[in-house]
């Protein structure tokens, strides 16, 4: 796309209207600040912006309404991630079963290192479990950089519960429900 | 397991004859000539299908059941496609011409419904002189989609926590063939998950599409009618016959033949997902046979054997045991420094100290064991090194129950390859007493050991104690490594590269897969800096000048290249 610059006429090309402009917007501030007490900054960080509804911070891993891990461990997030943030470990053969009755497998460990993090949201948009979400935290802090590195349990504490989708407990509902073939290895 | 009920897989499948009755027939509007005779999965000639001349003519149609290797079974009706056949004139029974003069093709349609189109297995209709197969004709297209949604009605689609998505046939079939909605509303009918078929093998019924690609291969390649379908409906489900278990040696075979997650190993349950495997080509060290592999490893980790295909070896199949032979390799009790009495060292101090005791030995005071699972090139240049020294050399024979199938007796890897390059000839092994007899007497001083615990070979630790100097490359310790005055760590099969000479006389090539722990170097690296030494600073040891080099002095190799011992090998004379 080309935009056209329009050539400025004499009385622009004095400045004059731009210096006039400019003193509005000081004199407004200034007599916003002194006649009528407004303040225009905020005592950050005591004070925090509101987010706006949509706005991306650091991903959280979530939790459903019954607690249980929503992260499956399928590794899509792990593969996706532009800056390789993610490293998950896989239960393995012998690893724990998951926390949740019917779905078979969930991470032994979830980590995302915040320091290569680029709150991107190529995790949450790729997840098909609805457990990584965006949340609104944007300034992560600590002291060392083993401190940035979140693992699951201070994740899954960040994220807080999604109320969404329970898949896996709409399948065990489905297979309870025809009594036919009860499913194995999900005694809850 | 019983005796195979096959030939065994070695024995490559005759080639057609060279003057063979060819067919024409178009695929997708294209002229193809194919044979009229292929063989089938025992290398018996049976008339050419459908889906293999749209394979010669270039056209990949989608499959499940069908595999090159297994009986047809016609189950699973993805391969379904319109076809046509030369018309014939009712009134004269000649084959009816277009005005253009070309055949006249009649369409295969449903005699009851004229205007649709009437599919026929690919892989089990036999092509006839002047076929036409519409592989991506909007019919076929549409029985695709409807093979596909039929075969989705009640699976899962569990794919987030299935271990074969990334290389499912199911997953990949959708994206290409499927359609993205599905005009079944009712709820899907749950099976059994996670069930123990057997010590290896975990099922889940539900992803299952009933292939019996499974079912056929335990019958009739593995010889163990230990799997059939129970139930009916759409409770069709696999099951192991009651009281048995699916143990075989080659039951993790039916995890690569499975096309979907139904069928999963339980060594690699969970573990990784594919996606993120490395594949190299390799070769299986467990016995003689040399079963081509493709090692799958993640950042320095190895995930997984699977077998790859190799007509002249092991066809598409292995053993269990040899594909879970892998675990050692990531143990922590590697040896991963280089020790010199002891202590810790370093290459570039245990190599100048090791050649100059060398180049002092007197002749005939310096003894060389090398296991017969070293590569070929490794024990070329020991073979080089004993020469210059005058050293005598064996290896350490190594043998179990030969299975008949895959299994051989002989448990080294390169029994043949240490044959060929000289380092024993005779009977392999025959020297060790003697070694062990000139140790006691004072006549060897010097015993260099490559990859085995002679300790447990009739060398015993007190004989090892009485050496001047004992040279010990291994991977793992052993009473011999810890007896010994240089250690030098070593590298497994899948670290390095190398070839192998497997008991039928082929010569297989192998690449690098991860890397070896700590200061571990392959051994051909510092055999080659021993046999180059006292040279200033030669070229470093490179695998395809020593290959080349090795291929001029040991006759059975005369003609061979390393860039020409392709994926599959060459077949040596023994």
């Amino acid at each position: 796309m080309v935009v056209d610059r329009k050539p400025l006429n004499w009385w622009e090309r004095s400045y004059l209207p731009a210096i006039a402009g400019g003193f509005r917007v000081t004199w407004r501030h200034f007599a916003n600040t002194v006649f009528r007490r407004k303040s225009v900054t905020m005592q950050y960080p005591e004070e925090k912006w509101v987010m706006p509804e949509g706005y991306r911070g650091a991903p959280y891993l979530v939790s459903d309404v019954d607690g249980h891990t929503k992260c499956v461990s399928c590794q899509l997030c792990e593969f996706i991630c532009p800056p390789k943030a993610i490293l998950i470990t896989p239960p393995g053969p012998a690893g724990m079963a998951a926390d949740r009755p019917n779905a078979e497998k969930m991470p032994r460990e979830f980590e995302i290192n915040m320091l290569r993090c680029i709150f991107c949201g190529l995790c949450q948009e790729v997840c098909p479990e609805e457990a990584i979400f965006l949340q609104k935290d944007y300034s992560l802090t600590g002291l060392a950089r083993g401190e940035m590195i979140y693992n699951k349990e201070k994740l899954l504490k960040l994220g807080g519960v999604d109320t969404g989708i329970q898949k896996w407990k709409q399948k065990l509902d489905e297979a309870r429900e025809q009594e036919v073939f009860p499913v194995q290895g999900s005694a809850s | 397991m019983s005796a195979p009920a096959t030939a065994a897989p070695a024995t490559p499948a005759p080639p057609p004859p060279p003057a063979a009755e060819t067919v024409t027939v178009k695929v997708n509007g294209r002229t193809v000539q194919v044979p009229k005779t292929m063989p089938d999965w025992q290398g018996k000639p049976q008339p050419t299908t459908m889906l293999q001349a749209a394979r010669l003519g270039g056209v990949e149609i989608p499959h499940y059941c069908y595999h090159d290797k297994l009986p047809v079974a016609g189950n699973c009706r993805m391969c379904l496609v319109e076809f046509g056949t030369p018309a014939l004139d009712p009134a004269t029974r000649k084959p009816a011409l277009n005005a253009d003069g070309t055949p006249k093709i009649a369409r295969s349609i449903l005699p009851y419904e004229p205007g649709t189109a009437r599919g026929a297995i690919a892989c089990a209709t036999p092509i006839s002189p002047g076929m036409e197969i519409y592989a991506d004709s909007p019919a076929t297209k549409q029985m695709r989609e409807a093979v596909l949604e039929s075969l989705l009605i009640n699976h899962p689609l569990d794919c987030p926590i299935c271990d074969q998505a990334g290389e499912c046939k199911l997953q990949e079939y959708s994206v290409e063939h499927g359609q993205s909605a599905s005009g079944f509303f009712e709820t899907k009918v749950h099976k059994p998950k996670a069930v123990d078929l057997g010590p290896r093998i975990m099922l889940d019924d539900e992803r299952c599409i009933l292939c019996t690609r499974c079912i056929r291969f335990t019958k009739d390649i593995a010889g163990d009618d230990a799997l059939g379908i129970v139930n009916r409906g759409s409770y069709n489900s696999i099951a192991a016959f009651p009281g048995r278990q699916f143990d075989n040696n080659y039951s993790l075979n039916t995890v690569d033949l499975c096309p979907v997650g139904a069928l999963t190993s339980k060594d690699f349950r969970f573990k990784m997902r594919v996606w993120f495997l490395k594949e190299t080509r390799s070769l299986c060290t467990s016995c003689g046979t040399g079963c081509n592999i493709v090692i799958g490893s993640r950042e320095d980790t190895i995930y997984r054997f699977e077998p790859r295909e190799n007509e002249a070896v092991n066809s598409s199949w292995m053993c269990d045991s040899g594909r879970l032979n892998y675990k050692w390799m990531g143990r922590a009790d590697r040896l991963a420094e280089v020790r010199v009495r002891g202590e810790h060292s370093t290459w570039s101090v245990a190599l100048p100290e090791i050649q100059a005791v060398l180049a002092k030995a007197p002749r005939g005071s310096v003894a060389i064991l090398a296991g017969a699972r070293q590569t070929t090139e490794e024990l070329y240049l020991l073979k080089k090194l004993a020469d210059r020294f005058g050293a005598v050399t064996d290896s350490v024979p190594r043998t179990g129950a030969a299975d008949g199938f895959l299994v051989a007796a002989d448990r080294n890897c390169n029994t043949q390859g240490a044959r060929l390059t000289g380092i024993w000839s005779g009977t392999m092994g025959a020297q060790i007493p003697r070694i062990a007899e000139d140790i006691r007497a004072g006549g060897i001083r010097t015993l260099v050991v490559l990859g085995e615990d002679v300790t447990r070979h009739g060398i015993s630790p007190e004989l090892l104690a009485s050496l001047e100097t004992l040279v010990v490359s291994d991977l793992l310790p052993s009473a011999t490594t810890r007896a010994a005055h240089y250690l030098l760590p070593g590298c497994a099969a899948a670290e390095k590269r190398g070839t192998f000479v497997n008991v039928k006389g082929r010569l297989q090539k192998f690449l690098k897969a991860v890397e070896a722990p700590g200061d571990a170097r392959p051994e051909l690296e510092f055999l080659w800096d021993l046999v180059e030494g006292g040279v200033a600073r030669r070229a470093p040891a490179n695998i395809e000048g020593i290959f080349n080099q090795m291929v001029r002095d040991v006759p059975a190799f005369a003609g061979l290249e390393w860039a020409r011992v392709g994926d599959t090998g060459v077949t040596v004379p023994l």
